[in-house]
Formats: structure tokens, C-alpha cells, sequence
């Protein structure tokens, strides 16, 4: 696949690394926002290649692992009730709600349905008028585009059966949460290439400069990840605080304008509760008030309620890169993806699930 | 974190309306419907980095290349160097 | 034996944890297993089934016969490159050649749901027809049923099969050892992402055809040469990963896979892109891996490579002296890492 496969090469991953390795005087701790990108680490090992000098911390961008647990409680509800046809893309349903999942619910007769787009269940509630189609918005920026444009379809088809769960969150905010944590070791960033390729890179420059840290838009291919570590280190041996850009091949400074209209357009930026971090102001969107009646919330009357995670796990302190996962107690005993305590566990993007796929021993095996 | 990839359009459909006007994307041999409702400016035989269904971005085909040629010249570079490079410790395998 | 638990003494997962039947239990992934492992194995036990081969060799006086059996569920009912009908021949007739078995007979029984069209029952009849022809093989005994309409999803069927083990090779899991080069006999994921581009809500175009096909004549050949043939697997559900972890599992080795040799088609990997799977966890039908004393792969790999069933053969890796189970894949970084069986039903990653 062109401009993909090119990125994944051996020699030249390691030609990044050797240059990483020459340039790297003392540690650095450096964290990588986006799941994605957390995946491909683990996937191709590339933290092996670079330098023991070098820390890389598994940040928050996980949308599936951020979800709070009261969402998921939300969308299990909604995906029980006879005349709903539940809609979500496939990384949601093995999530753990309090109770069950939506996958359970599906086993005990529930109509939940993986889709690929949103755009599809926007399809779906056209074909079944006499039924409740309900998308389950998750996400971060990314998908922002695509969940905005099946609301403004469905407004424009004047839909009465289309509805959609909103739970989408925002990076800065997060960053900015993480930095002004007392715990926080992260000394520079790699940000999420698909985040800005929507939303571009201008919120950033404030938050480099106000806690002194390089932050470089970075793709998802080893050579990205590389190059965007490269950058990074390059500007911590010289003590630069600036934010660069490594994805330009798909970021532009601006981001993706049309993309930004229809958000603002539909959304209005709301405070969310991030799963293990905990409430972050101004963190995520939500529909506005021209498209209120397409809120699944209003419309199901769910009310508010909290939840307490399992004590055991520790997805929060994983996703604040406080903690790897082979470092949390009930890593690959209790918490495995087949019964998972937590998030980070069950999403393919999720830190926890990353590593136990490609990295843990397991308990029979020598070494 | 979203999961999105590159992909040639082939062909592009409904032109009227900007918002409504889709694409044929070939990913690798694999053909399937995008909304090119966010890159008005892209045309058949452009590269796009497509996410859940919308392309989000036209593939900067000179920036794509750029990384490849840093690469072309660092290696250039260490033939000319008369000193090995000198590598700082290397993680082990877990 | 039950399959040796990757969750430890530490975390016995009861049984109850899942109070009903998931999809995923029929994924070829580890719920799978555990299903067989905790139901199944533990109620039936006796050493001929704890075996775990695709099928079991029994000895008779002057005998040795194969004995399998598969039910095909596949949706939708056709698909690019073939058939639930086709599909139910090939599969059992290589679960047959998974022991070296020469296949000579299958049973077929249907399970039909009312309302389903005789012009289908009657399109996969023939095609299993046509597919037994190509086998060699006849369907001997069979049965009918109809359920009533919404309890049957269009057409189930299971197939049965008997073959003749005419060689001395003991060829299952325990049999693989220290040194043996792993072989898959063509490239990956066809099936599993045929079936995807046709999946409601999924769709996309491709040429892409289900490799359902059968592969004993090639293995044969292999035998009649006189290679030393350790195990064979055929890949299906949960792909090379799940059955090199199977084998891993029931003979304790420790597999190394290169990333780099295991030959994946240009759609069939950008599929996966697309859909966010590994190619290493998806479905084959017409594929198997064959575990070969080392002094024998070249050989091997050449009698597979001159089969038509066999042309994209290739060495993908090694078992290693360390000790097992455990599946290592070296990537194209040249990293190591694990290449695990997957986890339940195969959700396509998308956000």
C-alpha cells in the first residue's frame, strides 16, 4: 500500500534509530498521545530500538479507554430496549460497564450492530423507519468530522428515528491536565497526526511554551514515530520548547477547515469525564442546541449517576503514564482481554491490551 | 488514534452539492466509498488518508517523500565520516 | 489433558463468568478454547479426543483410519469463490489430510430453515457434488432437517469424514520438536477478508476470493516422497496465529515466526489496514502449516511449491530449543514480540 508500507521499513527504522542513539546525551521521558501510535510501538517494537536514555510514557488516547464508565452504562441501556437498533463502531463492545457489555447484550437478544461509518447508521435509520437507530459517538477529534456530518445529514433528511450517544473528548485539554499534574515526567510530546490533521496544530504553541516542552505532530508508521522522536530529542539536547511538525504529508498548520466548520457548526465544547483521569473542564463535545433533539441522552431520559471503577484496576494510572501495564498487579492474572477490569485492556489501541498481545510471558512459559 | 489510511480516489460522484460528494477510494486493491465532503480541493488520482469513512486530508506527495530523502542524506553523510558512530546503551529485550 | 490455562493458577476463570454463549466462543480464538477445554474436553474425556488434531487416527486391526467431523455456518451462504456446499466438502476433507489420510467418505447432514429457497438448497447441493468429484471422495449417508422460520439462519451444515492413514508417520502436535521448520502452503487471509468485503455494513469491493480449497493431494505427495512430516494444521478460524499457538500449547515448543517470509496478497493486506486486523488472525480455508524435520524443508517446500494447491508455499519460520509454549514473532523491524492466538471474535478496529 503506497504511503503506508514505505514507512514500515526495517533498514531505514533503524538508520532513524542510529541517528537517535548518536544524538541522545540523558534521559528523556517522552510521551506518545495517541493510541494509535501506542499500538505501533508496541506492535513493531520500536521502543527497543532507541536508546535505554530514552522513556517513551503511554499517553490518554485511547477514545474507547477513556469513555467513563457511566457512557458505557448509558449505551448498554439504550442497546436493551426492544425497539432500538444500537449502532457502534467495533472497538465498544467488549468494554466493561459496571455490569456487562454491549457484546453481552447482544448475546441475550439485543440488536447491536458494528458499523464502519456513521454515515452507515444514518443508512440503517432510513431503512427502518419504525425503529430507533442510535449511533454511539466516541472518539477524539478525528472522528468528529464523521459523527458531525451524520447529524447534519439526518437534520437535513428531517430523521425522527436517528439519534446519537456523543461522548467525544479533546486532546489539548488533556495535555494540559496531564502537565499541570505534580506527578507528571513527561518532557516532551509526539501529538496525534490524525487529531491535527483535523483540528491542525495551533492550540498547541501556548501549551509548549507555558511548560517548556517540544511537542511534534507525529504520524503512526514506525519511520513517523521515529522521525517524530528524532525531532523531539533534537530539541531537548538544545533545550527548544517548540512545536514542529513530522506528518506533514497530511497536517497542514490550519488542519482541515470544512472538517472544523461542520464541528462547530454541531458541537459546542462541554466538560467530560475522562475514565481513570477524571473530569477534565472544556475536555469534549457536544450537540449543540440546534441539534439537541438527536441527543440520545435527552431523548432516553437517561439520567446522570456515578460509578465507581473496580478498586484492582489501574487503567488511570496507566493512561496517565504514571504506570506501565506489566507494572499493575492484576496485569495478565485477574485483568486479561478476555475478562478485562478496565479499558485499556479491552481496546486493541488500549496500553494494557498492547502489551499483554505482544509482550507479556505467560505464566507457564520459561524465558 | 483513529484509525485512518491512505488510498488513491479513482472516481468521484455527486459533484453538485460539496457536502454529498463521495469517492471511489482504492486502498491497495481493495475499493470502497468515501465522503469527500472535507477536501473539496482533491481530484481522481490524488492520494487521501481516509477515516471512518471520510477522507480527511489530500497526501502531500513532496512532503511524503521528504523523510526519505533526509534519510538518503544522513546515510551519505556517515560514509563521508571517517569515526564509527558511536551508539549510547541500547535497551534490552524484555 | 486440558489445554494448559495462559491465565495461571492464580485466576481459575469459572465457567459462569459467561453465563451465555457468546460469538466469540466460536471464534477459533482463546474463548474458544476455553469452551472446548472447560465443557467439552472435561466432560468427554479420553486420550483418542485429547489429541486435538483436526481429526483422530484410530487403530483398527490392519487399519489405521482418520475420523473428522466440521459444521459450517458460514454467512452469507455464498460468497466470492465458493459455498457454504463447497466449503463443508473441502474443510472436512482437509481436517482428513491434517493426519496424512488418504479422505474416502463424508456425511452430510442439513439442518434447513424454513423458507429457504430450492433453488439455493439445490445450487449448494450440486456445488458439494462438484467438490467431492474434485476430492475423490463420496458422501455416503447423510441427514435432513427443518426447523421452523427464524430458528435456523438459511442453512447449517455438518460433514463427517473417514480416510485411510497408509503411512507410519505419527503426524499431531506432540509429535513437533526442537529444529522443525514451520511451512505455510500458500498466502494468507484470503477467506476471512472474502468474507468481510460481503459482510452487512462492512462491504467493500475487491477481488478477493475465498482460497476454500482441498489440500490433501499435495500433503499426500509429501508423504509419498518420504518427507518427515512432524504436524500438519489446517489454518481456519483465528488463522496461522491460533493454530501455531494450538500446537505450541499441546506440545509445549516454543515457534518462531518471521514476519517478513509470510506471504500476504497486496488486498488482502490492505484490507486488514483498513479493517484494523492482522492478517496472522484471519481466516484460510484451502491453507495448512506443516511442521518438518529440518534436513527435510527444502524438499518439502519444493514438492508444495511444484502442486497447484501449494504455489505460494513458503518457510515462515522455526521451532526454536528454548522452552514453550509460547508463539514469538520477529517483526520487520527485527523485533521480537509475541504473536498471540486472538482474542474472541475478530471486532474490525476502527476507532
Amino acid at each position: 500500500m503506497k504511503y503506508l508500507d514505505e514507512y514500515r521499513d526495517g533498514e531505514q527504522a533503524h538508520q532513524l534509530a542510529r541517528e537517535i542513539h548518536r544524538l541522545t546525551t540523558r534521559p528523556w521521558n517522552i510521551m506518545e498521545v495517541c493510541g494509535g501510535q501506542t499500538h505501533a510501538i508496541v506492535k513493531f517494537g520500536i521502543d527497543e530500538l532507541l536508546p535505554e536514555f530514552i522513556t517513551l510514557i503511554h499517553g490518554p488516547g485511547c477514545p474507547v479507554c477513556v469513555t467513563p464508565l457511566e457512557m458505557i452504562d448509558k449505551a448498554l441501556e439504550i442497546a436493551a430496549r426492544p425497539n432500538v437498533i444500537f449502532t457502534s463502531f467495533g472497538d465498544m463492545l467488549r468494554v466493561p460497564g459496571s455490569t456487562t457489555d454491549l457484546l453481552s447484550v447482544k448475546a441475550a437478544g439485543g440488536d447491536v450492530r458494528i458499523v464502519y461509518s456513521p454515515l452507515d447508521a444514518v443508512k440503517l435509520a432510513e431503512q427502518n423507519p419504525a425503529k430507533e437507530v442510535v449511533f454511539f459517538g466516541v472518539g477524539f477529534e478525528t472522528t468528529a468530522p464523521a459523527t458531525a456530518m451524520a447529524v447534519y445529514q439526518a437534520a437535513q433528511k428531517d430523521l425522527k428515528n436517528f439519534f446519537m450517544l456523543i461522548s467525544h473528548v479533546l486532546v489539548p485539554p488533556a495535555i494540559e491536565a496531564l502537565m499541570s499534574s505534580p506527578n507528571c515526567r513527561v518532557q516532551g510530546f509526539l501529538a496525534a497526526g490524525h487529531v491535527c490533521t483535523v483540528m491542525g496544530y495551533e492550540e498547541y504553541p501556548p501549551l509548549a511554551a507555558k511548560y517548556h516542552v517540544p511537542i511534534v505532530v507525529t504520524g503512526f508508521e514506525p519511520l513517523d514515530i521515529l522521525q517524530g522522536v528524532l525531532m523531539v530529542v533534537q530539541q531537548l539536547e538544545s533545550g527548544r520548547a517548540e512545536v514542529e511538525n513530522q506528518y506533514t504529508r497530511s497536517v497542514r498548520r490550519e488542519g482541515n477547515q470544512p472538517a472544523q466548520e461542520l464541528i462547530r457548526k454541531v458541537f459546542k465544547v462541554v466538560s467530560r469525564k475522562w475514565r481513570g483521569v477524571g473530569e477534565i473542564p472544556q475536555s469534549g463535545l457536544g450537540l449543540n442546541d440546534l441539534y439537541a433533539g438527536f441527543d440520545a441522552e435527552k431523548k432516553f431520559g437517561l439520567a446522570d449517576h456515578h460509578v465507581d471503577e473496580p478498586a484492582e484496576c489501574l487503567s488511570g494510572l496507566v493512561l496517565q503514564g504514571q504506570i506501565k501495564p506489566h507494572e499493575c498487579p492484576a496485569f495478565s492474572t485477574k485483568c486479561t482481554p478476555e475478562h478485562p477490569l478496565g479499558a485499556t485492556m479491552v481496546s486493541s489501541e488500549g496500553a494494557c491490551a498492547a502489551y499483554y498481545r505482544y509482550r507479556r510471558q505467560p505464566a507457564a512459559a520459561g524465558k | 488514534m483513529c484509525l485512518a489510511i491512505p488510498g488513491k480516489v479513482e472516481s468521484i460522484s455527486g459533484e453538485g452539492d460539496p457536502l454529498t460528494r463521495m469517492g471511489k477510494i482504492n486502498f491497495g486493491g481493495i475499493l470502497k466509498e468515501a465522503s469527500l465532503a472535507y477536501v473539496p480541493e482533491v481530484k481522481v488520482g490524488d492520494y487521501v488518508i481516509v477515516h471512518v469513512g471520510f477522507a480527511l486530508s489530500r497526501v502531500d506527495e513532496d512532503e511524503a517523500h521528504k523523510v526519505f530523502g533526509y534519510l538518503k542524506q544522513m546515510e551519505e553523510l556517515a560514509e563521508l565520516e571517517d569515526d564509527e558512530t558511536k551508539p549510547s546503551p541500547r535497551r534490552d529485550q524484555p | 489433558m486440558p489445554p494448559a490455562s495462559e491465565f495461571s493458577l492464580n485466576c481459575p476463570v469459572p465457567i459462569s463468568q459467561y453465563p451465555h454463549v457468546l460469538v466469540a466462543h466460536g471464534g477459533g480464538g482463546k474463548l474458544m478454547h476455553q469452551l472446548i477445554g472447560k465443557m467439552f474436553l472435561a466432560a468427554l474425556h479420553n486420550p483418542l479426543l485429547e489429541t486435538q488434531h483436526d481429526s483422530t487416527v484410530v487403530e483398527l486391526p490392519g487399519r489405521k483410519l482418520a475420523f473428522t467431523t466440521d459444521s459450517y455456518v458460514v454467512r452469507p451462504i455464498f460468497f466470492p469463490g465458493g459455498d457454504i456446499g463447497s466449503m463443508a466438502v473441502h474443510g472436512t476433507v482437509n481436517d482428513l489430510a491434517m493426519s496424512g489420510a488418504r479422505p474416502l467418505y463424508l456425511s452430510s447432514a442439513f439442518i434447513i430453515e424454513e423458507g429457504l429457497p430450492m433453488d439455493t438448497l439445490w445450487r449448494v447441493v450440486c456445488s458439494m457434488r462438484d467438490a467431492a468429484q474434485r476430492c475423490g471422495v463420496q458422501i455416503i449417508t447423510g441427514d435432513t432437517k427443518v426447523v421452523d422460520k427464524g430458528k435456523g439462519d438459511g442453512l447449517f451444515i455438518n460433514t463427517a469424514g473417514i480416510g485411510v492413514v497408509e503411512h507410519e508417520q505419527k503426524i499431531t502436535p506432540q509429535n513437533v520438536r526442537s529444529g522443525d521448520r514451520v511451512l505455510v502452503s500458500g498466502d494468507l487471509g484470503r477467506h476471512g477478508m472474502a468474507i468481510m468485503a460481503v459482510r452487512e455494513g462492512l462491504e467493500f469491493e475487491s477481488r478477493i476470493e475465498s482460497d476454500s480449497a482441498p489440500v490433501h493431494d499435495a500433503v499426500l505427495q509429501m508423504i509419498k516422497a518420504g518427507i518427515e512430516i512432524h504436524c500438519l494444521r489446517d489454518l481456519t478460524r483465528g488463522g496461522l496465529a491460533s493454530a501455531l499457538n494450538e500446537i505450541a500449547e499441546a506440545s509445549g515448543v516454543r515457534i518462531e515466526v518471521v514476519e517478513k517470509s509470510v506471504p500476504v496478497r497486496e488486498d488482502v493486506h490492505a484490507a486488514c489496514e483498513m479493517l484494523g486486523l492482522d492478517p496472522l488472525h484471519v481466516a484460510c480455508e484451502g491453507r495448512f502449516a506443516a511442521f518438518i524435520a529440518a534436513n527435510d524443508a527444502e524438499r518439502a517446500l519444493s514438492i508444495l511449491r511444484g502442486h497447484a494447491m501449494g504455489a505460494g508455499s513458503a518457510v515462515i519460520g522455526r521451532v526454536t530449543e528454548h522452552s514453550g509454549p509460547l508463539v514469538t514473532l520477529k517483526s520487520a523491524l527485527g523485533v521480537g514480540r509475541i504473536l498471540d492466538m486472538p482474542s474472541g471474535e475478530q471486532l474490525p478496529r476502527i476507532c
